[in-house]
């Protein structure tokens, strides 16, 4: 597939915002039970804030992919078949739910509510990661997003991201929660960067159903391309191949092998309560996702492309 | 239930693209249009179609066959591209099976385009909406024109009767009699989809002599045989002298 920056920014930003979300009702779970001491008013308040300007910041980014978005409203109208439909309706849910958080610790509305609030926000929250992954995962002769790795990635890449985002958060106004917060970040990058590796692993074996004897129905091993019907390009040439060089792709993926989890952890590491060198983890982080996800765009193999390998 | 599609035949396509042009002509200025161009007279010109016409060489030099091979939505009967559109604006109409875009609802996420493994699907560039074969849909119903016209564009225009138009769920129908007697089949089976359309495939095509068809059995006069050959200086103008 071509990688389409609206959607590359759509989904990590997403991802971020969902994280942070997670981080914060996680602290607030703990700090209830008495797992840590509570911090003020300003760490959620603020984190709500941050979380809802990445996710709104996505939504907006979206916008950039649809041909016609002045007709957005419609699009959540296929709700009981359409992943894209359910995303659609559950992305400002979970906006509101997080508004509805930040705001009851705003107005100090009491542990309980926090709590549940907080709670419907987590539920939205996974949800939501599930249908923006499904969206790629449900389309099986997509092979390469057709496993259950492409939701679990989407889930543990942006809770990664997420956490690394509150412990700068921490830093900044709850340094007594920064240590839990970047371990957290830790733990869930590793499980992310393993996940990321499987995904890739698995990939790098898959081979292909389709193939231009099943294209064509020609039942003959060696089938040639001599012309595909057009000298110029078309919708189908530009949309579902990257047309980058290998070594870029390759390099592009060294890219998210690195800034995705290696180099952020050591960061994590040796930064302690440094909030310029947890912010400065962060956003090698986040371009290490923006690798990570062009990377899961190009390297998806659409079918399609087998009826357009040679121009004449 | 009905199902029309195409049945279009390998063995008899000769690429000619003629039904890519009036499907064209026909669907830029039809309810489906318009179908635009991007600097068709310039260095890279480009636009939408709903019909390409593909060419592919089977087999190795000098072993090889050249087949023509005409693609466009294949109006699948479990087509993967409709349940995908949050919009409702890709559907499959229940009376005839056609799987058509309104271009009304449509928002162009491109979404549908990637969950059809054909790639037939095309978004034009200045329209922003997706675009797709609709077997004629404003044709093949209309009862002002006569009744042979009402056909797709690109089935009246084919030259050597390549593609076939018909309900393939009728036994009866010429389509699923072409489908059944000749081998018919559908295009990458293995992802479910169920095209309605089929292809037929390449025949060997052989001309048989027979010993009795060189030399005449039932030659009254016994007189076959080398033709009398003029003597040199005799004038020949053509085998009628010479006789
Ligand atoms: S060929 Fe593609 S566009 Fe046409 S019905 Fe099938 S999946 Fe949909
Ligand atoms: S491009 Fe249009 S028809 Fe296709 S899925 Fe999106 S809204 Fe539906």
């Amino acid at each position: 597939m071509n990688p389409a920056w609206s959607v590359i920014f759509l989904t990590t930003l997403l991802g971020a915002g969902q994280g942070l979300f997670l981080a914060l009702y996680a602290i607030d779970v703990g700090a209830a039970n008495g797992l840590l001491a509570l911090p003020g008013p300003t760490f959620y308040v603020g984190g709500a804030t941050l979380a809802l300007a990445l996710l709104v910041t996505g939504l907006f980014s979206s916008f950039f992919h649809l041909g016609r978005p002045e007709r957005a409203w419609r699009s959540a109208a296929k709700w009981r078949t359409s992943w894209l439909a359910r995303e659609v309706i559950v992305l400002p849910a979970f906006m509101g739910a997080v508004f509805a958080y930040g705001a009851a610790h705003q107005l100090q509305a009491g542990d309980r509510i926090c709590l549940w609030v907080g709670a419907a926000g987590t539920v939205l929250c996974i949800a939501l990661f599930v249908c923006t992954a499904m969206i790629y995962a449900c389309l099986k002769f997509l092979q390469e997003w057709h496993t259950t790795l492409t939701p679990l990635n989407y889930f543990l890449l942006g809770s990664a991201s997420g956490f690394t985002l509150a412990s700068v958060l921490a830093a900044l106004v709850a340094p007594h929660a920064v240590n839990q917060l970047a371990i957290a970040a830790l733990v869930l990058g590793a499980l992310a960067y393993l996940g990321r590796l499987a995904a890739l692993r698995r990939n790098a074996r898959l081979r292909p159903m389709s193939s231009l004897a099943t294209a064509i129905g020609v039942k003959h091993p060696h089938i040639e391309q001599k012309a595909q019907g057009f000298m110029g390009g078309s919708f189908n040439t530009r949309e579902f191949f990257h047309g980058r060089t290998r070594e870029t792709v390759r390099a592009v993926r060294w890219a998210l092998l690195v800034l995705v989890f290696p180099v952020p952890a050591v960061m994590l590491g040796v930064s302690g309560e440094n909030a310029f060198l947890l912010g400065a983890a962060f956003a090698l982080q986040y371009v290490g996702l923006l690798a990570e996800r062009w990377y899961f765009f190009a390297e998806a193999n659409h079918p399609q492309n087998l009826y357009y390998q040679a121009i004449s | 239930m009905t199902q029309l599609a195409l049945v279009i035949d390998l063995n008899v396509c000769v690429g000619c693209h003629a039904c890519v042009t009036s499907c064209k002509e026909w669907n830029t200025a039809g309810t489906a249009g318009p179908l635009t161009d991007q600097n068709p007279y310039e260095k890279d010109p480009t636009g939408t179609f709903f019909n390409r016409v593909q060419t592919f060489e089977v087999g190795v030099y000098p072993d090889t066959q050249t087949v023509h091979f005409p693609k466009s939505c294949l109006h699948c009967e479990d087509p993967p591209c409709v349940p995908v559109c949050p919009t409702g604006a890709s559907y499959k109409r229940a009376e005839d099976g056609i799987v058509l875009v309104d271009a009304d609802k449509c928002i162009g996420c491109k979404y549908c385009a990637w969950a059809c493994p054909y790639g037939v699907r095309e978004l034009d560039q200045q329209e922003k909406v997706m675009t797709k074969c609709t077997l004629c849909v404003d044709r093949i119903y209309d009862a002002s024109l006569p009744e042979r016209d009402r056909k797709p564009a690109c089935v009246l225009a084919c030259p050597t009767n390549a593609r076939l138009f018909g309900d393939i769920h009728d036994p009866a129908s010429a389509v699923s009699s072409a489908i059944r007697d000749n081998g018919g089949y559908a295009l990458m089976p293995e992802w479910g989809t169920h095209p309605a359309n089929h292809y037929l495939p390449r025949r060997k095509t052989e001309f048989r002599i027979h010993p009795d068809e060189l030399k005449r059995v039932d030659n009254p006069l016994k007189v076959d045989g080398k033709l009398p050959k003029p003597a040199p200086g005799e004038p020949a103008l053509d085998d009628v002298t010479t006789w």
